[in-house]
């Protein structure tokens, strides 16, 4: 009975959702409290209603009853205890009550933490919020039940793809879904504002630690996903540019934008309509990306089956809440007061083209995303936009913004002198560039996009310290914002070092290789031991042994595995590697090739590690900022 | 309490662009659903289907120097499937394929395409390689005769060389069985 009482569970939360979504926003209509006061209860019975059905999908899983078609589909009787519960959010139903509970869990934190807001924006922004869950609880029901029965029910379940049997798969979707379903509440407060009429500085100062959060979680979530990629694929690539990808990497360029308009129009005033369009943008596209993800619209690694009802059902509801937001905007936008004004030579303006090449991006990427489509639609034949496209496009709009990150910080609001940050800055930016040649005559190869790297990452890093000096120099001290905002931007740097010189000095060779032959590598060796059986809980596996030696010492013993899966005989790679700051070794398994060799793949990737410390330190500085005690203070002044 | 503004609305200009936009995708969308709504998306029926295959020529990926085309396929029924390294979507039919292709029934020959030589033969060697023969296209030569669209999509060709059924995307059980399998059969039986 209790996949029953799982479906009963959703529906209430449906009915609890429509609650949510009509009563508080009629009452701040018609300015009736007890009307707005459903708002904050609703919130919390659909967390508690969505967090129920969640645990009684998770008890199928874990008691494996296969009488649910979407356990028997996606778990098997050998799949091991902890898989069980990834299982969950494993495939499309599942992974879409995930999305919707952590919906309903951001939607429980407004309710508690927004005492300090006016009760009519409170119930607007739950209102907005109510609608959004509104349209994911009705999707989840009519099109995507997780709990519907497989009668008679079947003796063994069909394996969870072994793709995702993984520890990196176990928090990615979670961390991806947190990034995306917080987007949602600086789009209900866009909403509220624009139904409202004006934004109050006082409401951005709340809101913005929300977006820092939800971004931060993106942050990780994409990270995960690209570091999954690189060691299970057994390709050695962190970022594909693959449709998904790029619908994660969207709304994180706009929330990035985001991040700083709002600053802006928070401390100055200026352009509160472009940060709500933007707001309205990010969760725009973190819907856009639910919607390809799961309408198998464009093929990918993450499409897994085309089902034209779901789609038209996204597609519906992204028409409506994209266009009614939109229409919104158009109608209100032009009310709202433009704010302070300001010279070129400001924060404003660069913070302003920080925005413009952020968005820029984004579009970039949802044109060459959308483009095969969009050849399909026209006839023109089909087309496949691949990294080339990405890759030169993306540079030459991030050039531009890492030469302006350092100077964001350092000008001034509204005007300063141009000369006097130069002055500042311009002993680094030689620095930098002397950095930037001692590196393009160092490099054994790829020396110009070695350059690049460590000329930009030097430029952004110590610019970036350059601020921190001039700050603790003059005041003695930096807020928590300032300090978030330093790791973010020394995230970049990292970032940028790894992103570059592992795309310019990867090294890899393919060989043959017979137990006790070895393989040279500039200063790494690898010699073959041999590859033996190994029996895991739902899988057999060749393990490979192979010891990497590095300027004749030992360096590691790696166990590259080749698994085949009792269930689907799918044949999966575990690469075997050894982690190092200065660069990873990679090592996969091929295929035997008779009398003892095998193929054998082996990679060495300098720096390949300080792509995700980047984007760890870039979502570490998002959740520093957003613990300023500024946005907290707002909060208590209020309340007392 | 906020200054008070002369309420003027967003350029009319702006709005239109933006609507006109926001539309377009919409429909661009609406397209991409209906499309993969079709069990398989053939939707667009190839042309080529009832017609004889493209005549073509390509090197052997794993012996550059014989070449290899329609001229020598013909005579027994071939499966052409269009692949590459860089094709995620390959990576995901490849099981699929190697199942059907294991059974022996009838030739499956790889069609690599804009590829390179050593991602492919890595590629195949990691993944294994189920291909009666690999012919490498990499300045896609062919496929526009072919009307490829995007990688995978697989072709089913007769004895007398024409195209009897295509599909477009991955390969799965479900396309095998119900589609690939019963077109197959027709071919065998000769008609």
């Amino acid at each position: 009975m209790l996949p029953e009482l799982g479906q009963v569970l959703m529906a209430l939360a449906l009915l609890v959702a429509a609650l949510q979504a009509l009563l508080p926003l009629a009452g701040a209509h018609r300015g009736e409290p007890r009307l707005m006061a459903v708002a904050r209860p609703a919130s919390y019975a659909m967390l508690a209603l969505v967090g129920g059905a969640f645990a009684l999908l998770t008890w199928a899983f874990v008691s494996q009853d296969f009488s649910v078609r979407y356990v028997a589909t996606n778990s098997n009787s050998l799949l091991p205890m902890v898989y069980r519960y990834t299982a969950v959010w494993g495939s499309h139903e599942g992974s879409l009550l995930l999305w919707v509970l952590v919906l309903c869990v951001w939607n429980a934190l407004v309710a508690a933490f927004s005492r300090a807001l006016p009760q009519a924006v409170v119930a607007r922004v739950l209102g907005v919020l109510g609608i959004v869950a509104c349209g994911f609880l009705a999707f989840l029901i009519f099109t995507s039940n997780p709990f519907e029965r497989l009668l008679p029910a079947a003796a063994e379940g069909r394996d969870l793809n072994p793709l995702l049997q993984d520890p990196g798969m176990i928090i990615h979707p979670p961390m991806q879904y947190v990034g995306w379903a917080g987007f949602s509440v600086p789009f209900a407060f866009a909403i509220a504002a624009l139904l409202d009429g004006h934004i109050d500085a006082r409401w951005l100062r709340w809101v913005r630690p929300w977006t820092n959060v939800a971004w931060a979680f993106l942050t990780v979530g994409i990270a995960l996903g690209s570091w999954w990629a690189y060691y299970e694929l057994g390709w050695g690539g962190w970022w594909f540019w693959d449709p998904v990808e790029n619908a994660a990497f969207m709304p994180w360029l706009v929330g990035a934008a985001l991040i700083h308009s709002q600053a802006v129009t928070e401390k100055r005033g200026s352009f509160p309509g472009w940060t709500l369009l933007l707001a309205i943008a990010a969760f725009s596209l973190s819907l856009m990306g639910t919607f390809l993800v799961r309408s198998g619209v464009l093929t990918s690694v993450h499409a897994f089956a085309a089902d034209p009802s779901r789609g038209l059902f996204i597609l519906v509801f992204l028409g409506l809440v994209i266009g009614g937001s939109l229409l919104l905007y158009a109608l209100r936008a032009g009310r709202l007061d433009p704010g302070a004004g300001f010279r070129p030579a400001s924060r404003e303006t660069l913070l302003l083209l920080n925005n413009l090449l952020l968005a820029s991006a984004c579009a970039m990427i949802l044109l060459g995303t959308l483009y095969p489509l969009l050849a399909d639609a026209l006839e023109l034949g089909k087309i496949s936009v691949g990294p080339p496209y990405f890759g030169l496009l993306f540079f030459v709009l991030m050039a531009p913004l890492l030469a302006l990150v350092p100077l964001g910080p350092l000008v001034r609001w509204q005007r300063d002198q141009a000369s006097k940050v130069a002055a500042l800055l311009l002993p680094w930016l030689g620095l930098a560039l002397v950095a930037g040649a001692v590196a393009y005559f160092a490099a054994p190869q790829g020396s110009w996009k070695t350059a690049a790297g460590v000329t930009g990452a030097a430029w952004v890093g110590l610019g970036t310290l350059r601020f921190v000096w001039a700050r603790l120099r003059n005041s003695g001290r930096l807020t928590a914002e300032m300090w978030g905002m330093v790791l973010a931007h020394l995230g970049l740097a990292v970032f940028v070092v790894g992103a570059l010189l592992v795309e310019a000095q990867n090294v890899q060779r393919e060989v043959a290789l017979k137990p006790g032959q070895a393989l040279e590598l500039g200063r790494y060796a690898f010699r073959f031991e041999g590859v033996d059986q190994l029996r895991g809980p739902n899988y057999l596996a060749d393990r490979g042994h192979v010891q990497v030696l590095r300027d004749g010492r030992p360096l590691a013993l790696l166990h590259p595995e080749k698994r085949a899966y009792a269930s689907g005989g799918q044949v999966m790679t575990e690469a075997g590697i050894r982690p190092g700051l200065a660069a990873d070794v990679y090592v996969a398994l091929g295929e035997s090739l008779g009398d003892g060799a095998w193929a054998v793949r082996v990679h060495v990737k300098p720096f390949v590690r300080w792509i995700w410390g980047g984007a760890a330190l870039m979502a570490l500085g998002g959740l520093v900022a957003a613990g300023d005690r500024r946005f907290r203070r707002a909060t208590k002044e209020k309340t007392a | 309490m906020n200054t008070p503004h002369k309420p003027q609305g967003l350029p009319v200009v702006a709005v239109v662009i933006g609507a006109l936009f926001f539309l377009g995708l919409l429909g661009l969308m609406l397209h991409g659903v209906m499309r993969s709504g079709d069990a398989d998306r053939d939707v667009l029926p190839s042309a080529l289907i009832g017609k004889p295959a493209p005549e073509f020529v390509l090197p052997v990926l794993h012996d550059p120097s014989v070449q290899m085309g329609s001229a020598e396929l013909r005579g027994a029924p071939y499966v052409l499937n269009v692949w590459g390294s860089w094709c995620v979507a390959c990576r995901e039919e490849h099981p699929v394929l190697t199942r059907f292709a294991e059974t022996r029934r009838v030739r499956v020959v790889g069609y690599n395409w804009k590829d390179e030589p050593e991602d492919a033969l890595r590629w195949l060697e990691q993944f294994g390689n189920p291909f009666f023969v690999v012919l490498a296209d990499y300045e896609g030569r062919y496929v526009l005769d072919w009307g490829v669209a995007g990688a995978p999509e697989t072709f089913l060709v007769d004895g007398a060389g024409v195209v009897r059924w295509k599909h477009t995307g991955p390969l799965t059980e479900q396309v095998v069985a119900e589609r690939l399998l019963p077109a197959l059969e027709q071919v065998e039986r000769g008609r």
